[in-house]
């Protein structure tokens, strides 16, 4: 199968995937590492010792347990953010392709121009919005504002149109069903790819938000996995010496926070690699 | 847009009674943009109308909340650790967007003409690092440079030479690009792939058969082709490198002080606003980084129109 004129080719992608690899390989190899081997042992790189196991005992129940609560804070984060944006997201996405309604054009306009908004801009005002509000450090200053995402209107519509034939719909009125009806039974089940990649989209950018939170909460029991582990790593470098078993449960707790989203991926790719293809074309 | 053609309305004669109803229908389109529009009125114009009201004013101690006009601004630009930070920026795009571009265009050229297990397992590994929080991404490599668990002084000493520390006040710079281009070149890398597999594969029979090879394809067919992709994928990449903040901010505890408070306009309006309270002059400084991404942005649409992407 393979000819002899691509192995210059393979040997580069072999090269790459290395490259993007070392550092996962390095945070699998150093969780199964106690803190002796991880500095002091003898290659950086190679195992030495397995004390994977221990060390995820000691991550789930250091202080109280506060890596579970961050763990689930995440997912209710990511859950109830992500999926609140590609509901909302989808629907428009889907009313901006099929009905031309009045000011249509205009108010699109404005989506499209905001992606050129840079977000973080945005953060600082929405902090002093929410404080004025009372909303800061509770679980909405988080999950609301992750509710936007322009892109994945944008997405959506490009998804919608190239993906629902008009007579489908047209055939579907004819036959008496309601506008919601459409949406739901006829469209949704064609939209599911580009659903599935949309969703992917932005449970990643909440799973992965630090700036945010970091900002939104100031009470450690609300923190998400990115801003709970950024304040150990404060902590850990804070106190040289004193903080080593702390670099450990850093180093296994990264690597927890990393497996669902990999995992997720892994498991929808089938949708994605599909979904992906609209962003470009276009 | 050239690109989205509305649906369900032929531009066909139809009856008065049946045109009516069309237009009744159409307005439908309104309950289901409904729900999007709070959320970009209330989280998106909201805060960019408030947070250019609050760059007008500026708190001082004994005199109160008073209008200050366009003072924050001429502030802002004005001051050095403004300027340094957005210098900082601004370079750091330079280098990082050709190199993120250059190496996702590579793996995806290669990744389109090997088939088999060994392309679709590249392509997956390639792309890990994206499902990878940018905190995380930025303590692993953090940790990979460290001079007392990292491979790196390991390596080196195989060599007897002393490994460069990339988090040094010196080369900061290039540790954080090595960072950012290990973070993203694997989703551009999907984006430019997917364009690639949508071209039709006729075309590269027709360059065959004039004698073309395989690398003349690549650069003469396939490049071309996917300039549309490119330049979405390079206006993310200048909105997001713009806004540094997640990667300097991570490595900082472990960069022994070579990331300093204002390292780039976000650190710098982050640590204004939640270290010294000073809210009216951090929003005059993220109105006005907003705005150079927005020129930047814009400058750049403009001049590579022809070329498609996401506003032509």
């Amino acid at each position: 199968m393979s000819k002899p004129r691509h192995v210059g080719a393979k040997l580069i992608l072999l090269a790459l995937v290395c490259y993007f690899l070392l550092p996962v390989w390095w945070l699998l190899v150093a969780s199964t590492k106690n803190s002796h081997g991880l500095f002091s042992g003898s290659g950086a790189l190679w195992f030495d010792g397995f004390h994977l196991f221990g060390n995820l005992g000691d991550l789930f129940t250091y202080n109280n347990g506060e890596y579970l609560r961050w763990l689930w804070n995440s997912v209710l984060y990511a859950g109830v953010g992500g999926i609140g944006c590609t509901i909302v997201s989808v629907l428009a996405g889907y009313g901006f392709a099929m009905y031309r309604f009045t000011g249509r054009n205009l108010v699109f306009a404005a989506v499209l121009g905001s992606v050129m908004v840079p977000l973080t801009a945005l953060v600082i005002p929405t902090f002093v919005m929410m404080s004025n509000a009372g909303l800061t450090d509770t679980i909405w200053a988080v999950i609301l504002p992750s509710l936007l995402s322009p892109f994945a209107v944008y997405l959506m519509r490009v998804y919608t149109a190239g993906s629902i034939p008009d007579e489908l719909v047209d055939a579907a009125r004819i036959d008496g069903a309601g506008e919601l009806r459409i949406f739901l039974q006829v469209a949704l089940p064609l939209m599911r790819p580009g659903v599935v990649t949309v969703m992917l989209l932005s449970v990643v950018a909440t799973w992965n938000n630090y700036f945010l939170p970091l900002t939104m909460l100031s009470s450690s029991k609300l923190y998400p996995l990115t801003v709970g582990i950024g304040l150990w790593e404060q902590l850990a470098a804070s106190n040289n010496g004193g903080g080593q078993s702390l670099w450990n449960l850093i180093i296994v707790g990264s690597l927890v926070s990393v497996l669902p989203l990999v995992l997720a991926f892994l498991t929808l790719q089938r949708y994605w690699q599909g979904g992906l293809t609209v962003g470009s074309l276009k | 847009m050239t690109v989205i053609t509305a649906k369900g309305t032929p531009e066909t004669r139809v009856p008065t009674s049946s045109r009516r109803r069309h237009f009744r229908r159409d307005q439908i389109g309104w309950l289901f943009v409904l729900p999007f529009l709070v959320v970009f009125l209330t989280f998106l114009v909201a805060p960019l109308l408030y947070a250019g009201y609050l760059s007008l004013y500026t708190k001082g101690l004994a005199t109160g909340t008073t209008f200050a006009g366009f003072d924050n601004y001429t502030r802002a630009f004005h001051d050095p650790a403004f300027r340094h930070g957005l210098w900082l920026v601004v370079r750091f795009s330079l280098v990082v967007i050709p190199l993120q571009i250059g190496v996702a265009l590579v793996a995806a050229l290669l990744l389109d003409e090997i088939t088999g297990r060994l392309a679709s397992f590249s392509r997956l590994m390639i792309f890990l690092p994206y499902a990878v929080p940018a905190v995380i991404g930025a303590l692993m490599w953090g940790f990979l440079y460290s001079p007392s668990f990292g491979p790196m002084e390991q390596i080196a000493s195989l060599f007897n030479v002393q490994a460069p520390f990339l988090l040094s006040q010196g080369n900061i710079f290039y540790g954080l690009l090595n960072i950012v281009t290990w973070q993203w070149s694997g989703y551009y890398m999907i984006i430019i792939y997917a364009a690639l597999k949508s071209i039709d594969s006729s075309l590269y029979e027709a360059a065959r058969l004039d004698g073309a090879n395989a690398r003349q394809i690549a650069l003469r067919i396939k490049v071309p082709l996917v300039t549309s992709a490119l330049v979405l994928i390079l206006i993310f990449s200048l909105i997001g490198t713009l806004q540094f903040f997640t990667e300097p901010q991570i490595v900082s505890p472990i960069a022994n002080g070579s990331v300093t408070p204002e390292f780039t306009p976000n650190i710098y309006a982050f640590n204004l606003a939640f270290r010294y309270a000073q809210f009216n002059y951090a929003s005059a400084i993220s109105f006005s980084l907003g705005f150079v991404v927005f020129l930047a942005v814009a400058i750049f649409t403009f001049a590579t129109r022809k070329r498609g992407g996401l506003f032509t």
